[in-house]
């Protein structure tokens, strides 16, 4: 009996452990807050960011980006301190939904940054609109929040648009005498309006988009549909994957040879530093992506920045820290502009959107009246990195072509984009 | 031709991997009757430690072992510490073993971070063999051996050693090999070590196709519950089979028809399943 | 305890539980309390299966995510946005799924059951994933909002809560009538012993079947409600991630009890989200928790309750009648059971 009871009681503490740590934590932070009370004013930001689950990674990345613009320039901006909670929304939505309630219900963040997943940012947004909180995007990229379920609230601060960075592919890819296309994209939305956006403006120009591949994510075996693309003989492939299948896709890309012998066009989280990290560089070197970033691009700016990361961090920065880096930078030019007045809302979020960034690690950046952002985009190509860096990486994406101040509406005007449903599985804007 | 070729090749390394993962798991599951939920976890923890290996320089082939070590040592600590005691209740048994497989899993992903890894094929492996138009990765092809080979070491155990008469007699009749005075508990453990050992040796076997990343034991999981559906739980052969059988109809499925790429493998499972729920080569209990 | 303490207990709970948001209690924390309300609901449908019947379903999420994603698809693609209506599909839905999911699965026994569970609720997730223009994929569905429930408004945090709270006790209700019929016994009688079940001419694959579909009625009405709580819908919802955690807070409550599961999702929702802001480890905690709890108290925090309850009164924890209406989890759940009686 004693030990049936003793055992009891290993549980009631390991729980008591768990519900005490819980209780103290807002005592704890309360403290921590009045230490620092000196500033007038403050902004209390909620972070959204996955540190645990499938997309850890990309999370830490996001807030390591933070933290380092803020180290770099303090906390404190026109007498305003940026006072950020960190909330773990574990690769999924509905924890991310959670913990939006947990910072404005219980934290009362005034602006909320994050989440990672698309699915997470469609979940957060019209929870974020309900209850009149910002939310910034710098890495979520659905097309449809800045465009047909666009918010006031809800802006790309930082941003991009999954097919903003495809819409040119098309184009280029035709006028590089490409005729006819294969595709491959993870199922699910991020790849289909990415992969949209090529179809679109490639059968516009007149090429012909074959078979259209769309793997499960966590695909690890790709050989099946690589043989198809092969057995199409198509001019180009496009593709768009994302995190471990972007790794396993240019692993298996080279090793069943069709590297080099079939042309090869991707979105840029293929080859994003996240993926190109743990690869050789015979496996990836020369491979071309469209992108809003390039870590490689030949500007003081954006050199700065991966210097000042790699030292910090010891690798070369993803877009994600890129993203929430330049947030940072851009939270701080429009707190600078209402001169810390963050207690009128509409006037501050007004100043963020006609912040204009010439000299952020993407390039020049403004927000259109969507909320998204017009930014160059890049086309890139990877190459082994500068001795300077052999430390942090093997390889790194060069910019050899910029297609300057593109909106995610590309050439198209809005009303009429806006008219045509947002890319899908069913919807790829093929040209008939 | 090379379509089909290719195919025929990539579905069954492919089911050569899911060997490594099927094989421990029935050989526990088949004397024990433990389901052994973390087995995906032991191999994820094997690809990372073996990754690890080989960054510190170790070669590919010592550091298989080791990693299977590394994983044995840690399955034999569970099973010694936690599991044996409940081996005899099925259930209770596969619900602790859920429960370390989401520790292992969060701390696999504490010690290594998140960042999806890819691991080397070890030198002379590397590289593609060139068959006419078809171009094919070696170390896949060396991995349909591999796998194989591990069958037929197993089987032999199974078939010709004291130990495997032990493990045959424990599956067939539990307490009639007790009372005949055989160390059935003895067996267990080192049935579970073999188990562990080639989770997380078939980890670093498997790596230069899976890599790492987190959630890939989850990804793995339902596929190592689809061989042993097909083969029939705790049947060697089966999972040998069934390993073959699941690589082979997703593969050509996938390259076949690859808008239905999700249900490539549990349709047919479920097809199976319903038709004969002790699969291919099982047993009716 | 006696029963009619045990029921004033409970009564006088609901009764302060409905008050809870009048009580200046944080939004935060009403709106974590309506999860638990939620997950209770889910949790007790799978102990249902898991402590009364003796089978470890692993595709419960299947029936509590396709209810939520009918009710998000009938208002978002059908303009279907009243709740009985919404309900009664998603019901339909939940119930013709475990219809067919219960005739494959309750082919195998003991391990095979669990194991085409699994693979049944994989499909599931599969087909969400898959079918876009119907589910909305990875994406899921948003864009849908509460309806009124007999003139009253569910938009507000405290009218949705003291909702979920009405829906959770008529299901707790429902349930201990259930596992106290007639039926309920010959259940609890085929979990402890099936073949002698058997030998006194209960039809036992019809019972466990009729228990999987019951079971999968009262997970759909917690789907139905976590759908309109969150406002979205997506793959997690069914997926094999959302199966364990409601397993896990059936196994913490404890099994054969109703009340444990409930409060093992109490202990989930509330202990998680207080841990996942302090440590990133949390999930390593809530596993070493859980697996404490198997090894030490396979009756639950209900077993951990009621010994604390009876060693304080000064009686002996094991004295036999000493019992409630929190019968003594039939720990083990006996599951070989099925297979090794002769």
């Amino acid at each position: 009996m004693r030990r049936f009871l003793g055992g009891s009681y290993v549980v009631l503490a390991l729980l008591l452990v768990g519900v005490g740590l819980g209780g103290v934590a807002p005592h704890g932070l309360a403290v921590g807050g009045v230490a620092v009370a000196s500033p007038a004013a403050s902004l209390k930001v909620g972070l959204l960011a996955p540190t645990t689950g499938v997309a850890a990674a990309p999370g830490h990345d996001m807030i390591n980006g933070w933290k380092l613009w803020w180290a770099q320039h303090g906390d404190t901006v026109a007498g305003v301190k940026i006072d950020t909670t960190y909330y773990d929304t574990a690769s999924n939505p509905n924890t991310a939904l959670t913990q939006a309630r947990r910072a404005i219900e219980q934290d009362g963040v005034q602006l909320l940054i994050g989440p990672y997943l698309a699915n997470e940012g469609l979940a957060v947004a019209p929870y974020a609109e309900q209850h009149k909180v910002p939310l910034f995007l710098p890495t979520v990229s659905a097309d449809d929040l800045t465009q047909r379920k666009a918010s006031p609230y809800v802006t790309k601060v930082a941003g991009w648009s999954s097919s903003q960075t495809t819409h040119p592919a098309g184009g280029w890819a035709y006028d590089k005498g490409y005729r006819t296309a294969a595709t491959l994209g993870n199922a699910y939305a991020f790849a289909y309006e990415s992969v949209g956006g090529f179809a679109q403006t490639f059968t516009e120009k007149g090429g012909h988009v074959g078979k259209q591949l769309w793997t499960p994510l966590g695909t690890t075996d790709f050989s099946p549909y690589l043989s198809q693309i092969q057995a199409q003989h198509p001019d180009v492939v496009f593709v768009c994957v994302v995190g471990a299948d972007a790794v396993h896709f240019l692993q298996q890309w080279s090793s069943f040879g069709l590297k080099g012998k079939v042309p090869l066009v991707v979105q840029e989280t293929v080859t994003d530093q996240s993926s190109i990290r743990s690869l050789q560089p015979e496996q990836v070197l020369g491979i071309i992506a469209f992108s809003h970033y390039a870590e490689g691009r030949d500007d003081s700016a954006t050199q700065r920045f991966v210097s000042d990361y790699a030292t910090a961090n010891h690798v070369l920065p993803s877009y994600m820290a890129a993203g929430f880096y330049t947030a940072a930078q851009w939270i701080q030019t429009g707190l600078q502009l209402v001169h810390g007045n963050v207690a009128d809302q509409a006037k501050f979020l007004a100043a963020v959107r006609s912040v204009a960034l010439s000299d952020s690690p993407f390039g020049p950046q403004r927000l259109d009246q969507y909320g998204a952002p017009v930014q160059n985009v890049y086309v890139r190509e990877v190459r082994r990195v500068p001795d300077r860096y052999a430390a942090y990486a093997k390889t790194w994406n060069v910019v050899i072509q910029t297609y300057p101040t593109v909106s995610q509406f590309w050439t198209y005007k809005p009303s009429q984009y806006l008219a045509q449903p947002v890319y899908s599985n069913t919807f790829q804007g093929i040209a008939k | 031709m090379t379509f089909y070729a290719q195919n025929l090749l990539g579905g069954l390394a492919y089911g050569s991997l899911l060997f490594l993962i099927a094989a421990g798991f029935t050989l526990i599951f088949g004397l024990m009757r433990v389901v052994n939920i973390a087995q995906t976890s032991f191999f994820l923890v094997g690809v990372y430690t073996g990754l690890t290996l080989l960054r510190a320089h170790v070669a590919f082939w010592l550091a298989v072992p080791m990693a299977g070590a590394t994983v044995t040592v840690i399955g034999l600590f569970i099973y010694r510490v936690f599991l044996h005691r409940y081996h005899a209740d099925e259930l209770i048994a596969l619900l602790l073993t859920l429960g370390f497989a989401l520790m292992l899993d969060d701390g696999a992903l504490a010690l290594w971070g998140g960042n999806p890894e890819s691991v080397p094929a070890p030198g002379a492996l590397a590289a593609s063999l060139q068959l006419g138009t078809l171009v094919f990765p070696s170390y896949w092809l060396a991995l349909i051996g591999i796998s194989l080979l591990i069958a037929a070491a197993l089987r032999a155990m199974e078939r010709r050693t004291m130990l495997g008469a032990i493990i045959r007699a424990g599956v067939d009749d539990e307490e009639m090999a007790r009372g005949l005075g055989i160390d059935v508990d003895r067996a267990f453990y080192i049935v579970f070590a073999i188990g562990a050992f080639l989770a997380g040796a078939g980890g670093l076997l498997g790596g230069p196709i899976t890599g790492a990343y987190p959630g890939l034991d989850g990804d793995l999981l339902p596929l190592a519950f689809a061989v042993i559906i097909i083969g029939g739980i705790g049947s060697l052969e089966g999972a040998y089979v069934g390993s073959l059988v699941i690589g082979l109809v997703s593969t050509f499925g996938k390259a076949l028809f690859p808008e239905l790429s999700y249900f490539t493998i549990f349709v047919p499972v479920a097809a199976i399943m319903s038709l004969r729920p002790q699969g291919l080569l099982g047993r009716k209990r | 305890m006696p029963r009619a303490v045990v029921a004033a207990t409970v009564v006088a709970a609901g009764a302060l539980a409905a008050l809870v948001p009048s009580l200046g209690l944080p939004q935060y924390y009403v709106s974590l309390l309506t999860q638990t309300w939620i997950f209770g609901i889910a949790a007790m449908s799978l102990d249902l299966l898991v402590g009364f019947t003796g089978l470890v379903s692993f595709s419960q999420a299947a029936f509590f995510g396709t209810a939520a994603y009918i009710v998000g698809i009938a208002q978002t693609q059908y303009h279907l946005a009243a709740f009985w209506p919404a309900l009664g599909l998603a019901l339909l839905g939940a119930v013709g799924l475990a219809a067919v999911f219960g005739l494959l699965a309750l082919r195998g026994e003991g391990v095979s059951f669990i194991i085409i569970t699994l693979a049944l609720n994989e499909i599931i997730w599969g087909l969400a994933y898959q079918w876009v223009s119907v589910s909305g994929g990875d994406n899921g569905i948003t864009g849908f909002v509460r309806p009124a429930v007999a003139g009253v408004d569910l938009t507000g945090t405290a009218s949705f809560y003291r909702f979920c709270l009405v829906v959770l006790l008529v299901c707790l209700g429902l349930l201990v009538a259930i596992v106290r019929s007639p039926f309920g016994l010959v259940l609890q009688g085929l979990r402890e012993r099936p073949r002698r079940m058997a030998a006194l001419g209960y039809n036992v694959r019809m019972f466990r079947y009729a228990a999987f579909v019951l079971a999968a009625a009262f997970a759909g009405v917690a789907g139905v409600l976590f759908a309109y709580y969150n406002e979205f819908v997506g793959p997690v919802t069914l997926s094999l991630d959302t199966t364990v955690q409601i397993l896990i807070m059936v196994i913490l409550g404890g099994t054969g009890t109703l009340l444990g599961p409930l409060a093992g999702a109490a202990v989930v929702v509330f202990v998680s989200n207080a841990l996942s802001n302090l440590t990133q480890r949390w999930e390593l905690i809530l596993g070493a928790v859980y697996v404490a709890i198997l090894l030490y108290a396979r009756d639950g925090l209900v077993g951990i309750g009621r010994r604390l309850w009876l060693t304080v009164s000064g009686r002996d924890p094991r004295r036999p009648g000493a019992d409630s209406m929190m019968r003594p989890a039939a720990s083990p759940p006996a599951p070989g059971d099925a297979e090794r009686e002769p």
